[in-house]
């Protein structure tokens, strides 16, 4: 009963965490956006436009919901459902604070890359279904994207497994200490390239969520809209939740193998609100980064997960061995 | 090899020297203006649509009503209507149409204006959803109040009047011998038939 | 393998890069025979903006044309009304003032350095990153500020006249210009060390869409296009007009041929133009701003008359031929863009389809000019 009622709370209070950080994700990056590029971001829907949100999500549902002649109606009903659902599900897994996770699974790790491919897969459904030439060369080219991406991702997860010896989400950060020395970013004795694996996992979180530099499958110039050009209202809408969705889990995932999850720097007071800054610092460098840099192209991207960050992550992994039977 | 970690490094460096720009402009404050609660600044030469300029001294506008307007508009936007009245001089100006929607604003108009009747107004602030709201009627926002009636000059129209019955008198004293012409002629012609 | 195996091999497909779209700066649509993410064919269609401005040359008056040609190419207008000036000014042997031809260069320059910011900006933004284009806006509106408060208009100016320019300058503007130059001049680094020297951008431009000198001379490209690939013509030099002998800057020329070379020179040009203005401030003499006797009704004399000028984005040139009547026979207009956008034909051969979109933009196109 005890546990019933716990489930109950923690998914209302994910879902509500959930909610709030997809509706406003876009007013920072809006906000954000307008203050980099000497302008102000939303202003006049409610003070600061804090309603803007709400405005946008009332104005996507009261859009009709064409469906093309030539798609294909399964896929094409199913992508936005489909991209979504492994976002929201990987929640569970995340510790929030110490004692505040909702399951801890002892394959958290593993559970986290096996969800995230589904994500990859649903934006080939969506480009493949929409029944137009666009979509579907974009749909071709986040999938070759995410499957170049993922392997940097996991092999530097593999690091973090080694050293921590275990793949529970809530275990890898209790085993980094409380000091900011301690976390995993800074952890020379583990292996001298660790500060360069945690660039190689957010670069390839970077890719992986589909955000500039590396959003060849969205927002083309060149090809007008890429996987969601075809849908409107609610259909968009959902793609557009999905990729914040995507967004934070990758920046969670990013804090809690490299940062220290919830520790807080100085040994203090650990808890919730240390992971929350953390994160949303890191949410706000992906805001940062994709207002700053124009996208890469194609075989420049691909290039740059085979030549350069493939090899420098198994080069990690080679002295991480080295170093944990050494020393 | 050398040359591959080379590239990394400058490659890095000249991503974080991208990054710190949009951080020191992030930082600095944003210059919008935010336009229905601030106003644009508005320079005296700005061209918005003509209208007739009014003449400090006479109230009233300059316009002579020669059409050189007209004929140098090259998309023909403007209409001169004028009209001759009693007692004074030259025409008067009833109507000035402007069709502001095929105006370029070249101000070949306003150049070939020689008593200068016409400028360029300052207006910037036209929204409309019907295309009849752009046909203007100049004269008649120069005096929204109402239209003053030109000065009649009591000489000139003494005069008018004088030539006005010359020419009445002159024209029934040329009746007359119309008449018994045509009637001369008439007989001359069968005169010219009979012989 | 037979051909004809091998040809059933290779599938292409095409697509239309349709009239409505971000990446095109206009109205042009390029239909694309793609052999996977390679281009096969490519092929430009114009006229969905064709306005007949030629035509129009034929019925109207000389004084009635103004207003064409700043419809033209809508970024580089006040080249355009130079052109026309001095076109009518040589059939009719006017002489212009002094101060009324440096007033003349300086808001052409100033004209030149809107129009580049704004290809850089757009170009930037093509390629994904949105943030320069804005910075380059802010610029922008600085100068569009400044020639309104002298010219009237923002975009399509009407600011020449045959034998002068329209109002005089006044002491505000010299001011303005003064303050300008001095804040747009720390810029350029700016955006040398944001965009310029950014490891993905090198990457997009440098090696794409290589045009050597033979194909630009063969299809008769010029500006920016032709001074990437390392011919040294410019029209201020080549066949000076107006008072740019008495000036003294230089003509950047690149070598490399690619788009990193046209947009090298673009930003550089951008730097001259700052040194043309500045010495056109210093030496600006006093004086009127418009001939005298200039007749309203004008007949130039018959004959056939050339006038060409360095818009923003290469050579544009007037022909008209007159049969002493107060409109003109044949007025030919000779648009920068036409010749540059003919390239995309044979250089996008088998270019990637994204790398064919980064070549576009390098070329600057403003279709309303291309297509008059």
């Amino acid at each position: 009963m005890n546990e019933l009622i716990r489930l109950l709370a923690y998914m209302l209070g994910l879902a509500a965490f959930l909610g709030l950080n997809l509706a406003y994700l876009g007013w920072v990056e809006r906000k954000g956006a307008g203050h980099i590029q000497r302008r102000t971001g939303p202003k006049d829907v409610g003070p600061y436009g804090l309603l803007q949100p709400l405005a946008d999500g009332l104005k996507l549902m009261s859009k009709q919901l064409l469906i093309p002649a030539n798609a294909d109606r399964p896929l094409y009903m199913c992508a936005p459902i489909l991209i979504m659902v492994p976002a929201v599900l990987l929640f569970v897994a995340i510790p929030f604070g110490e004692h505040l996770v909702p399951r801890e699974f002892n394959f958290g790790l593993i559970m986290m890359f096996a969800f995230a491919s589904v994500g990859g897969l649903s934006i080939l459904i969506g480009g493949w279904g929409s029944g137009n030439k666009y979509s579907l060369i974009a749909g071709t080219r986040a999938v070759s994207q995410n499957v170049a991406y993922e392997i940097p991702m996991l092999i530097t997860a593999i690091n973090i497994v080694m050293i921590t010896g275990s793949m529970d989400l809530n275990e890898i950060v209790r085993q980094q200490g409380s000091y900011f020395w301690q976390w995993n970013v800074f952890r020379l004795d583990k292996s001298i390239l660790m500060p360069v694996s945690f660039l190689v996992f957010f670069i390839c979180s970077l890719a992986e969520t589909n955000r500039t530099p590396f959003d060849l499958g969205e927002c083309e110039g060149e090809l007008v809209a890429g996987y969601h050009t075809e849908y409107g209202g609610m259909g968009f809408g959902l793609f557009m939740m999905a990729e914040y969705a995507n967004l934070v889990i990758g920046c969670s995932l990013t804090t809690i193998l490299f940062l220290g999850g919830w520790q807080c720097p100085f040994g203090l007071f650990p808890g919730p609100h240390w992971f929350l800054i953390k994160m949303y610092f890191l949410i706000w460098c992906f805001v940062w980064i994709r207002w700053t840099y124009p996208r890469t192209t194609f075989w420049g991207l691909l290039n740059l997960s085979w030549k350069y960050l493939i090899p420098f992550s198994l080069v990690n992994l080679l002295l991480t061995a080295l170093f944990i039977k050494v020393f | 090899m050398s040359g591959y970690i080379k590239d990394i490094i400058t490659g890095l460096k000249s991503l974080v020297v991208g990054l710190q720009i949009t951080n020191k402009e992030f930082l600095t404050k944003p210059i919008t203006l935010q336009y229905p609660h601030q106003s644009v600044k508005m320079y005296p030469r700005y061209r918005g649509h003509i209208e007739l300029l009014k003449d400090t001294e006479t109230g009233t506008h300059r316009c002579i009503t020669c059409g050189m307007c007209e004929k140098g508009c090259p998309s023909g936007s403007i209409t001169v209507k004028s009209e001759k009245r009693p007692g004074v001089k030259g025409k008067v100006l009833t109507a000035y149409i402007l069709n502001f929607t095929t105006c370029s604003l070249c101000g070949q108009c306003v150049e070939n204006c020689k008593p200068e009747a016409i400028g360029f107004s300052n207006e910037y602030n036209l929204a409309s959803t019907r295309r009849e709201d752009y046909i203007f009627d100049l004269l008649q926002r120069l005096h929204p109040e109402g239209v003053p009636e030109p000065e009649v000059d009591p000489e000139l129209l003494k005069k008018e009047l004088e030539k006005k019955e010359a020419a009445k008198k002159e024209g029934a004293a040329k009746k007359e011998p119309a008449k018994k012409a045509p009637a001369k002629e008439g007989g001359a012609s069968k005169a010219e038939e009979k012989s | 393998m037979s051909t004809l195996a091998q040809s059933q091999l290779r599938e292409t497909f095409e697509l239309n890069i349709g009239p409505q779209h971000p990446a095109t700066h206009g109205v042009l649509r390029i239909k694309v025979v793609m052999d996977g993410e390679y281009i096969d064919r490519a092929e430009p269609i114009l006229g969905y903006i064709h306005r007949m401005h030629e035509k129009m040359g034929e019925n109207r008056t000389w004084n009635q044309f103004w207003p064409n040609m700043g419809r033209l190419d809508y970024l580089s207008a006040i080249a355009y009304n130079h052109c026309y000036a001095g076109l009518v000014e040589r059939a009719m042997g006017i002489v212009v003032p002094e101060r009324a031809e440096y007033i003349r260069v300086i808001t052409a320059e100033l004209n030149r350095i809107q129009s580049h910011l704004l290809g850089f900006g757009a170009y930037i933004m093509d390629l994904g990153g949105f943030t320069p284009l804005m910075y380059a806006m802010d610029e922008r509106e600085q100068i569009l500020d400044l020639l309104e408060s002298v010219t009237g208009s923002r975009l399509t100016y009407c600011y020449f006249r045959f034998g002068g320019v329209y109002n005089d300058i006044d002491d505000d503007f010299i001011t303005g210009t003064r303050a300008f130059l001095k804040r747009f001049r720390p810029q350029i680094p700016m955006y040398h060390k944001l965009v310029t020297g950014n490891v993905i951008l090198m990457d997009r431009l440098i090696g794409v869409g290589p045009v050597s000198a033979e194909l630009c001379r063969k299809y008769g490209a010029t500006g920016p296009v032709l001074r990437g690939s390392g011919v040294n013509y410019d029209i201020r030099r080549n066949e000076p007009y107006s008072v740019y002998p008495e000036l003294d800057f230089d003509i950047p020329v690149y070598k490399e041929c690619d788009s990193m070379a046209r947009y090298m020179v673009r930003m550089d040009e951008m730097v001259q133009s700052c040194r043309i203005i500045e010495q056109a401030l210093n030496k600006l003499p006093e004086g009127p701003v418009m001939a005298e006797k200039v007749p309203k009704s004008l007949k130039p004399p018959k004959g056939d008359y050339h006038y060409a000028v360095e818009a923003a984005r290469g050579t544009f040139s007037m022909r008209t031929v007159s049969d002493g009547t107060n409109t003109s026979y044949r007025m030919r207009l000779r648009s920068p863009t036409y010749s540059n956008v003919s390239l995309f034909e044979e250089a996008s051969r088998g270019m990637l389809l994204s790398d064919a979109l980064a070549f576009l933009g390098s070329l600057d196109p403003v279709i309303p000019e291309m297509d008059r």
